[in-house]
């Protein structure tokens, strides 16, 4: 029973739900950073990096401070505070103890902050009551969501700088429709769990 | 600048949705109609406001190292302040809204109005800012929350309008909020360069 529920939160997260394609959440570094696979895979590793530890953290303190203290209301505040402190801190350790891989995510760390996918899993699985392993593993699953989305989308443009495209319908806009068609395509899923 | 200025150029030249591109996330989330499109937009306009006003106030006594987590604390509380507000007298929009309410902290015209803007002005000037670029947020959330709602489900402002039976459900979902943004900005780029 209870590997079926992971498995669901898994497949869910990844493809039903997916964060950037059916829930619209970190649609800014979906739109900003997937020109390039490379800097989409970099992103996305420090997406799943930052969401794990923000489970991690979150959770324990939803549960033992804020329910305890019945001061429920202030999640937003604390959340925020705890993933802009959490993204200071793993940028800062990364730095002294691996800087080959500060120098492969080091530019993105300071993007997740305002990453809305972040602070959406928090609050998302606080409110899914999820218990603290289902937590973590819904948010990496989210993350792997975000990366697949972004991995994909960035194959596909990198593929449209090479097509004539109409003036007024450069940049922004094609990339807009491009995930339209991409959103229903993993329409496809819907159902399967 | 004159005080009208400031609040018309949040309408058109610096329109957060169409030209600067800020708060996509909401934007596309929230948009499933008119009326869900309006109640984002006018409560990140409180947000704004507000926020926008106290940062002005207080931009001389942060110093400047921690100034952007302080924004932050004075956006969150505020967004704190809405959310309970709009529990306790809108439960149904609070509802459709879900968590695109709390994810106001996140959303980047906020923290990208207090930086630009009202850490360097004063606090009337502020306001009018907040007002500008908040109808400006909130007449492009409510004009794609329409076409979407006219499209998908053949109503506006949950009146019908004859067509229901033809309205492909496909823009109420997902795909539909991309594509009709992306068309939408498509026709105000077209616009905006004649």
């Amino acid at each position: 029973m209870d590997q079926i529920t992971y498995f669901a939160i898994i497949i869910g997260a990844i493809f039903v739900n997916n964060v950037v394609l059916a829930q619209f959440l970190g649609i800014c570094p979906f739109l900003g950073v997937s020109s390039k696979v490379e800097t989409s895979l970099g992103m996305s590793a420090a997406v799943t990096f930052v969401m794990a530890l923000t489970a991690l953290v979150a959770w324990p303190i939803q549960q033992f401070i804020l329910v305890k203290f019945d001061i429920e209301y202030m999640q937003t505040i604390v959340f925020i505070l705890v993933i802009a402190a959490l993204v200071q801190m793993v940028e800062i350790i990364l730095k002294k103890v691996s800087p080959a891989l500060y120098q492969a995510l080091g530019i993105f760390l300071p993007l997740i902050t305002t990453n809305c996918a972040v602070l959406g899993v928090a609050i998302l699985m606080i409110q899914k009551e999820f218990t603290l392993l289902q937590s973590v593993v819904y948010s990496i699953s989210t993350a792997i969501g975000f990366g697949l989305a972004l991995v994909l989308f960035a194959g596909i443009r990198e593929r449209l700088d090479f097509e004539e495209v109409p003036a007024a319908m450069k940049g922004v806009p094609v990339a807009l429709v491009t995930a339209g068609i991409l959103a229903m395509a993993f329409m496809g899923f819907s159902g399967l769990v | 600048m004159n005080k009208l200025q400031i609040i018309l150029k949040g309408i058109v030249k610096e329109n957060p949705t169409f030209v600067l591109i800020l708060g996509m996330c909401p934007t596309l989330g929230t948009t499933t109609s008119a009326a869900n499109g309006f109640g984002m937009g006018v409560a990140t306009m409180a947000v704004l406001i507000m926020s926008n006003l106290v940062i002005s106030l207080i931009k001389n006594i942060i110093p400047d190292k921690v100034r952007i987590p302080s924004f932050i604390v004075v956006i969150a509380s505020f967004v704190t302040v809405i959310q309970m507000v709009m529990q306790a007298y809108v439960p149904a929009l609070y509802a459709s809204l879900g968590v695109f309410i709390p994810l106001i902290v996140v959303n980047c015209i906020i923290l990208g109005r207090a930086e630009a803007f009202a850490s360097k002005n004063g606090a009337f000037d502020s306001i009018l800012d907040g007002v500008g670029i908040g109808l400006g947020f909130t007449l492009s959330l409510t004009v794609i929350g329409a076409v979407r709602e006219i499209l998908g489900s053949g109503a506006v402002f949950g009146l019908p309008i004859g067509i229901g039976d033809y309205a492909p459900l496909v823009f109420v979902l997902a795909p539909g909020g991309f594509l009709t943004l992306g068309y939408l900005m498509l026709l105000f780029n077209k616009l905006a360069k004649k």
